[in-house]
């Protein structure tokens, strides 16, 4: 058993001001050398979705919930303010004036850190995204994998 | 006044940023070895501080010049 201490993050919001809190706490506590595992259920597999299309076979549902979800972390929209997405283009604009890191940026740097994302599959089934749809590199997993890495947690959150 | 080893600008980046480049810049120091941090994000103190502590590092000194927050930390 390694001695580091462990974060562990639940991501369900699908909205880019929430997605980007947890990935700015996940970011923060892999400086401090925590194993920093962020669990991506529902909504917040968005963040995890590449930009582009991609091809895969879907039945009528699931291409409907594909072209209803936001595609990829830059197309989310915030859970406050949204105003039929204005309000994403004015936070971007003062991320950018005040330096700070925009969602798509954190979540490669979180992956630099090696910051384990891990997607829950069952809830991949029900929206009808597929492992081509994701970023590569992350894991797959059900509740199982989440209660084995924050078991034995330190900071625990659900966002 | 202490030499510090290696001088970190962080100066207008916002959070997280100033605790993961000190990170990567102390992975690189030897024990003893002293990081010098200029950062101008006002939570900056805090985190630093908060950090130092959990690392069990040492903050050696702090400074505030104009806009800009100083910090002279000694790796464990």
């Amino acid at each position: 058993m390694s001695t580091k201490k462990k974060t562990t993050i639940v991501l369900f919001s699908g909205e880019y001001d929430k997605a980007m809190a947890a990935y700015i706490i996940a970011n923060g506590a892999a400086a401090y050398d925590h194993e920093v595992t962020i669990f991506h259920t529902f909504w917040g597999l968005n963040a995890l979705r590449k930009a582009e299309h991609v091809p895969v076979k879907k039945g009528f549902m699931e291409k409907l919930f594909g072209k209803m979800m936001p595609r990829g972390a830059d197309k989310m929209g915030l859970s406050n303010m949204n105003y039929l997405g204005m309000g994403p283009k004015m936070i971007k604009d003062v991320i950018k004036k005040h330096n700070a890191m925009p969602l798509p940026q954190l979540v490669e740097m979180a992956q630099e850190l090696d910051v384990k994302l891990t997607a829950c599959t069952m809830t991949m089934d029900l929206l009808g995204l597929q492992k081509e749809e994701l970023l590569d590199g992350i894991e797959y997993g059900g509740v199982a994998a989440y209660i084995g890495d924050a078991e034995d947690g330190n900071v625990s959150l659900f966002i | 006044m202490m030499e510090a080893t290696k001088v970190l600008d962080a100066k207008g980046l916002a959070c997280p940023m100033p605790i993961v480049r000190t990170k990567k810049a102390m992975e690189e120091l030897n024990s003893g070895d002293v990081l010098e941090i200029h950062a101008t994000d006002k939570g900056s103190k805090s985190d630093l501080t908060a950090w130092v502590k959990s690392g069990g590092h040492t903050m050696l000194k702090e400074a505030e010049e104009g806009d800009v927050f100083k910090f002279w930390i000694q790796k464990a």
